[in-house]
């Protein structure tokens, strides 16, 4: 009933865990059963190691959250030796997320990825600042999305998820470039860039000025930003932000998500995952649908 | 499985000051495998606002499995929680971090500050509760009387040394926790002393230095922002002392690492 398929994956649910909010899996094994999860999206691996970013790294806003930890992650060998045998063992579907600085070191995780047992799909990061071109992500500019993600297509036969940033004039250009470029699905939404002023120290609270806004306070843009990629692509479309129960859920594969993550709300409610998959069959049972398949994109008709 | 996510009954609750609360949960699993220095997390709202958990430390537990908190009042989410009745139930999530180890060796000089008085109680219990007799000192501060007295009542029961200090001098001590361990603690057939300590970052800044100075094993449990409590999002960062290989930045975080760490290891 709640099987679903993203490209050339199958899933048995269509509830995964957003990069950043689960860390390796295992941070949850006791509260979620995490074999069950569609998939588990992993923190995001860069080729070496990465110490992130000066503390504050976090601030709660209304309904939400700033985060700017600056991509902390023990690089793609160190994820190999000490975290993917765990989730291989516990017969998760992992999604490794990746991010790079240049297209060069998207294309070399993928490589070293290539040859890893166990896991089911990469997902890009394209939020990331390209330093060869000055800094400017990935994700705000269609031509340089479409480099990256066309570079990583060639390099690796995995199901290739593309995250898309929301920090764009038009998402739908973002989309299309990675449709265009191979990508076999495209994850939205990304963090949006805000800030927070202490109004006591007269300074900004991160320490990195500006972060990422998460959580509830999100959910309406991103849903926006999913309705509107549905119609642009026609590759499936995951859907993401502030995402913390099962109606939101229903919202997002409404819209016309195939299927969808939970992030911030992984923070408040651990066991969020495991409650969104229950309601999401119970709203499938009680309106008389056989499979989640038939309410991808059924607010449209 | 020795973290749990329960839905536990407030069964009592205690204002001991102005805006300071002390609530009692029925948390039977958190409870039986909790340590001294151990935290919980909170859901301090019944919506979205506020939104993230709040953490405390634990401050007793029982052997009927009731777990004990003690905040001050401040903000939404701890307003919320002082609001709660007898017979409310709130989500919990713990027991949480590494707790505090403690040394067989040596004499113990707790020092709480405020609301870092919280993991003094049930530390002081546990060291107690040790078979063989212990040299015991404990240094409470507060701001003021109202502040400390109900508290002060709470460690007299455990009939070992308790000395307090108050910022405007209205009881005990007429100044700041710091000013008192050195006069206590050298003039003493104990010599190694091993120091544990919770309060606010520039008391724990000065306690770590008295104790560097005297060469005395300190231990401080640290607060900072948290989202998850668990290790996932990496928010909760704190630097520390050591270069890693590599790495400029030797980044702790204190839900998972901590939030107990060795004085000598936090970059002050």
């Amino acid at each position: 009933m709640l099987k679903v398929r993203i490209g050339s994956l199958s899933l048995p649910n269509p509830v995964m865990t957003a990069s950043g909010t689960f860390g390796y899996g295992k941070e949850y094994e006791d509260f979620v059963n995490i074999h069950k999860l569609g998939a588990i999206v992993v923190k995001g691996i860069s080729f070496d190691p990465r110490p992130g970013n000066p503390p504050p790294r976090i601030v709660e806003t209304a309904c939400g959250m700033l985060n700017a930890i600056g991509l902390q992650n023990v690089g793609v060998e160190r994820f190999i030796e000490e975290k993917l045998p765990y989730l291989r063992n516990m017969n998760c579907r992992v999604i490794v997320n990746i991010l790079g600085d240049s297209v060069e070191e998207y294309c070399a995780i993928t490589q070293r990825l290539n040859e890893e047992k166990g896991i089911q799909a990469i997902e890009l990061n394209i939020s990331c600042p390209n330093v060869k071109k000055g800094g400017v992500a990935f994700g705000t500019n269609s031509s340089m999305a479409h480099e990256v993600v066309s570079q990583v297509r060639k390099e690796t036969s995995l199901p290739l998820i593309v995250k898309l940033s929301p920090n764009v004039t038009d998402i739908t250009e973002m989309a299309k470039a990675a449709e265009d470029g191979g990508a076999d699905a495209v994850s939205l939404i990304n963090t949006l860039i805000g800030m927070a002023i202490d109004i006591h120290k007269k300074k900004p609270v991160l320490a990195n000025t500006i972060g990422g806004l998460s959580g509830p306070a999100i959910k309406p843009v991103a849903l926006r930003m999913v309705w509107q990629v549905a119609d642009a692509v026609k590759i499936p479309v995951i859907g993401i932000g502030g995402i913390s129960t099962w109606q939101d859920a229903i919202e997002f594969i409404l819209a016309g998500a195939s299927a969808i993550q939970v992030g911030t709300a992984n923070f408040f409610n651990p066991r969020i995952t495991d409650e969104i998959i229950i309601g999401i069959e119970d709203y499938l049972k009680k309106n008389k649908y056989s499979s989640v398949r038939e309410i991808i994109g059924l607010a449209k008709n | 499985m020795n973290t749990f996510q329960t839905n536990a009954t407030v069964v009592k609750t205690e204002q001991l000051g102005p805006q300071i609360y002390r609530l009692t949960f029925s948390a039977y699993d958190i409870a039986k495998s909790a340590k001294p220095g151990q935290f919980v997390m909170l859901k301090a709202s019944q919506g979205l606002d506020p939104l993230l958990r709040r953490p405390f430390s634990i401050h007793q537990v029982t052997e009927q499995g009731t777990l004990q908190i003690l905040f001050k009042a401040i903000g939404k989410g701890t307003q919320y929680l002082s609001a709660l009745k007898v017979g409310d139930v709130i989500d919990i999530v713990g027991p949480l971090g590494n707790g505090f180890d403690i040394n067989t060796a040596g004499g113990h000089c707790l020092v709480g500050g405020g609301m870092g008085i919280a993991p003094m109680l049930y530390l002081a219990k546990e060291i107690i509760k040790g078979n063989k007799p212990v040299d015991l000192k404990i240094i409470l501060g507060a701001q003021n009387k109202d502040e400390i007295a109900q508290l002060l009542l709470n460690f007299s029961e455990l009939g070992v040394e308790v000395i307090h200090a108050t910022d405007d001098g209205s009881s005990g001590h007429h100044g700041f926790v710091t000013e008192l361990m050195e006069p206590i603690l050298t003039n003493n057939n104990e010599k190694d002393w091993n120091i544990y300590c919770c309060g606010p970052h520039p008391m724990m800044k000065q306690v770590a230095s008295i104790c560097d100075k005297n060469s005395w094993n300190c231990w401080v449990s640290m607060e900072t922002m948290m989202a998850c409590g668990i290790g996932a999002c990496l928010g909760c960062t704190i630097q520390g002392i050591n270069t890693i290989q590599k790495q400029s930045q030797n980044y702790m975080h204190v839900c998972k690492d901590g939030p107990i760490f060795r004085a000598a290891d936090i970059k002050w």
